[in-house]
């Protein structure tokens, strides 16, 4: 891909004709660097993620928030990336935080930019997902009085924030934004706000932010109790039937290398949820995967029958559990998190452990006793558990018919570009069946490669979060899979890939359908396909071609390596319209609120539950 | 529909013997333990700024919890008010409550404050004004005060525990009550123990050089 590109001039300096290209806008001035004074609060913004080590910046311009561009007209250090709707600027804020570790951040004016951004904040709420946000909001003397795209921000995007700021002076502007990017990223992760009224960032400050620092009531524990600690290794020491289970909190607390250390030293079985996707190699013969509604039905057996689950950076979604009647009532729970509200909220911790994972899983590796590896000593009933989870690899191991190869099945679409793509690949996806068959398909070795709408479930999150994915890594690999229903969601923002010069390879497994609800149609509504197909959708290929990306046909199960390939080597964004059988559905599948052990391994199964 | 994966069928599958409730606690065959609703008596301290009402009380909503009543008002601090939350939950659900709150960014401090604790509502009631003299020696056994006159309403306020709110609007009932205006609990802990403010206690510790941002025992 090319440079990033730096700021660009405000949308409304350009005429309407105006080619958009991907070369570096120059910009006037003198080229200084950072500036250490301010003028405005707008300003004092800037400097505010510049301070915090902000990079890149992605939104929409428009009226209540132009103050705030017009400062990043001047910024030596921010890139700014105009997306086509602002929930594409989330999503790509979101995916940049997932793969960069630090907080992305979106831009947005008041009103309708404000509340675009709502579902990507939503989404990266539930995923706990470092997004700050920052909205324009119509001038003070006019909140309250239904201005023209006035919306009571604050109030919309409380839910679904760690905090929302409500700027409300030019002076204090620049720490508030400072403390709101230290938010997002301290503790357990996730988005926040500061709403930006338009006479705050136009006034006169000479208030220079400081160092980002978050609010003194927030005070997050990193070491676990130490006696709870002993008393959770004793647990797990004494298991016969132990697991892991490794959530995203493991990947947010860079704990992967712990983890991996942890599970090997004690030949504990690893199980992951979905978001805790790549934290653990799913390659290593400890691994089974990931567990819940459609993980691997040897991860499933292992979570509904051990004795002691070790289960870190998780909040034991309802997606995971199943009916929480049923979910590893054998087990004492070992529950690792950050967040103290995590614990005993779905599922009954028998040994919580509130702290940083990194850093427990360091004083749980202390506190256990001498690794059987080191004395060569198993105890006999662990063997048996670990020669019981390799049989259930052989007996439920993933696979999917292939008769006659044809018409192409979507998991072989997955499974072979897994083996042409780079070990270190992201994968980003939409959400649907699609999303399914890449996270069982693709074998995932290494954290912050796998990004998904999980909690929200989001369609349209696929072609923008491949966009902030590739911005935030871009000598790595970026490959989208997306459904028919959910590409053309956020199909615009491919505009985006294209004027940036995006080395990105979309997949649209287009079975003409929003496939996961006809596959629940077809389960448990008798068949009566309301609203879920799609035939009259656009070829995606010409699509393609139309903004200016490469565009690919795919049918033919002989053609799957070739067009891959073709489409990889392009550089730019490439878009392969892969045809699917339309037929083909998930499983393993444990219905919704069911039992994990009576996960359905075929249609005719799921109708027996 | 007959396409998908091989392997045993659900039936064959070995099976965990326990069973967890709706809860997800594990059951204790012996022993069913189910947890019924209880008052509690939640005291806050937040930063007194605006929007920290409705963050509060958005989270009650949100989260379904049963909340009893709210009040809110100034301390000693002008940077802090008190709110005292009254909610009525099974045992898991006072213990998220709690944790959820001091989650929010504004919020300083919470505690439950134990059952014995001072608790005090207000009441208005504006009754008709035919009986002075029965009306007021009804106030009267309740300590009440007459707060406004008219020759056709009366207007009585109280003080007092919840038990002592109820009785008394039982025993106005005669008078045909107009109006009845009541503030939820305000609550503090008898005998020494106070409130604490944890943003001073963050203060004090890296005064004493040491980080604040370890575990708490909470």
């Amino acid at each position: 891909m090319s440079e990033q590109t730096p700021v660009s001039p405000p949308e409304g300096e350009r005429t309407d004709t105006e080619e958009q290209t991907a070369e570096t806008t120059d910009l006037p001035g003198d080229g200084t660097t950072t500036k250490d004074t301010v003028s405005t609060g707008a300003e004092s913004v800037v400097a505010a993620l510049e301070q915090a080590g902000a990079e890149t910046l992605f939104g929409v311009q428009g009226g209540a928030i132009m103050p705030v561009y017009d400062a990043l007209y001047d910024s030596e250090e921010l890139t700014h990336v105009t997306m086509a709707h602002e929930q594409g600027a989330s999503h790509a804020a979101d995916a940049y935080g997932i793969v960069s570790g630090k907080p992305g951040v979106c831009l947005a004016t008041s009103g309708p930019g404000a509340t675009n951004l709502v579902t990507g904040l939503a989404d990266a709420s539930m995923d706990s997902d470092p997004v700050i946000a920052l909205t324009g909001q119509v001038p003070t003397n006019f909140v309250g009085n239904d201005a023209f795209q006035e919306t009571d921000t604050v109030g919309v995007t409380q839910p679904v924030t760690k905090h929302s700021y409500f700027a409300a002076d030019a002076d204090t502007v620049g720490t508030e934004v400072g403390e709101a990017f230290a938010l997002a990223d301290e503790g357990r992760q996730g988005p926040t706000l500061v709403d930006l009224p338009k006479d705050v960032t136009q006034g006169e400050t000479d208030a220079f932010p400081g160092e980002p620092e978050t609010p003194d009531t927030y005070n997050p524990p990193t070491e676990a109790d130490a006696e709870a600690v002993d008393a959770a290794a004793g647990a797990l020491a004494d298991a016969e039937r132990p697991v892991i289970l490794a959530g995203g909190g493991v990947i947010k607390a860079d704990a992967s290398d712990e983890l991996r250390q942890f599970a090997t030293d004690y030949e504990i079985p690893v199980v992951t949820t979905m978001p805790g996707i790549g934290s653990f190699p799913e390659d290593h013969e400890l691994s089974l995967e990931w567990a819940g509604m459609h993980g691997t039905g040897y991860a499933n057996m292992a979570i509904t029958n051990t004795d002691c689950m070790l289960a870190v950076g998780t909040r034991f979604d309802d997606r995971l559990t199943g009916g929480v009647e049923t979910f590893a009532p054998d087990a004492d729970i070992v529950h690792v998190d950050i967040d103290p509200a995590e614990i005993s909220k779905n599922v009954e911790a028998d040994y919580p452990l509130i702290g940083d994972a990194k850093q427990v899983l360091r004083q749980l590796d202390d506190a256990m006793p001498v690794a059987y590896e080191a004395t060569d000593s198993s105890p006999e009933a662990y063997v048996e558990w670990r020669e019981q989870c390799q049989t259930w690899k052989d007996e439920y191991a993933m696979t999917y018919d292939t008769p006659d190869d044809e018409p192409l099945k979507p998991q072989y679409v997955v499974e072979r570009f897994s083996e042409l793509a780079e070990d270190d690949a992201i994968v980003t996806t939409g959400v649907g069946q699609h999303q399914m068959w890449a996270s069982q398909f693709w074998t995932f070795t290494e954290p912050r490669t796998w990004v998904s709408s999980h909690g929200l479930g989001t369609m349209g999150y696929g072609v923008p979060s491949a966009i902030g994915a590739k911005i935030a890594a871009p000598d790595q690999e970026v490959v989208c899979f997306d459904g028919d229903g959910s590409f053309l969601m956020t199909v615009q923002e491919l505009s985006v890939a294209v004027r940036e010069d995006l080395d990105i390879t979309y997949v649209v497994l287009n079975n003409e359908a929003v496939g996961m609800v006809r596959q629940w149609q077809d389960g448990f509504y008798e068949g009566r396909r309301m609203a879920s197909e799609y035939p009259w959708i656009p070829q995606f290929d010409m699509l393609a071609e139309a903004f200016g990306a490469r565009g690919f046909r795919l049918e033919d199960p002989e053609e799957v390596d070739e067009v891959i390939e073709k489409a990889r080597n392009y550089d730019g964004p490439a878009v392969i319209d892969a045809i699917i059988d339309p037929a083909e559905n998930v499983y393993p599948m444990v219905p919704s609120g069911g039992d994990n052990g009576l996960f359905a391994l075929n249609g005719d199964q799921l109708g027996d539950l | 529909m007959t396409q998908g994966m091989d392997g045993p069928h659900p039936e064959e599958r070995m099976r965990p013997t326990g069973r967890r409730n709706s809860q997800g606690i594990r059951i204790d065959p012996e022993a069913e333990a189910t947890h019924q609703p209880r008052k509690a008596v939640l005291s806050t301290l937040v930063n007194h700024e605006p929007g920290v009402l409705a963050e509060v009380s958005g989270l009650f909503s949100r989260r379904q919890f049963n909340i009893e009543s709210l009040t809110v008002g100034a301390t000693d601090d002008p940077e802090v008010a008190r709110m005292t939350i009254v909610i009525e939950e099974p045992e898991p659900g006072i213990d998220q409550a709690k944790k959820q709150l001091e989650k929010l960014v504004p919020v300083i401090s919470v505690e439950e404050l134990e059952p014995e604790a001072v608790q005090r509502e207000l009441i208005l009631v504006k009754v008709d004004g035919e009986n002075p003299d029965d009306v007021n020696a009804v106030a009267d056994m309740y300590d009440g005060n007459v707060v406004d006159a008219s020759p056709e309403t009366i207007t009585i306020e109280i003080t007092g525990s919840h038990q002592k709110i109820e009785a008394a609007v039982e025993a106005f009932d005669q008078f045909d009550v107009q109006e009845v205006v009541r503030t939820g609990a305000a609550a503090v802990e008898r005998g020494a123990d106070v409130l604490e403010d944890t943003r001073r206690k963050a203060e004090t510790i890296s005064e004493a050089g040491e980080t604040p941002q370890t575990a708490t025992d909470d």
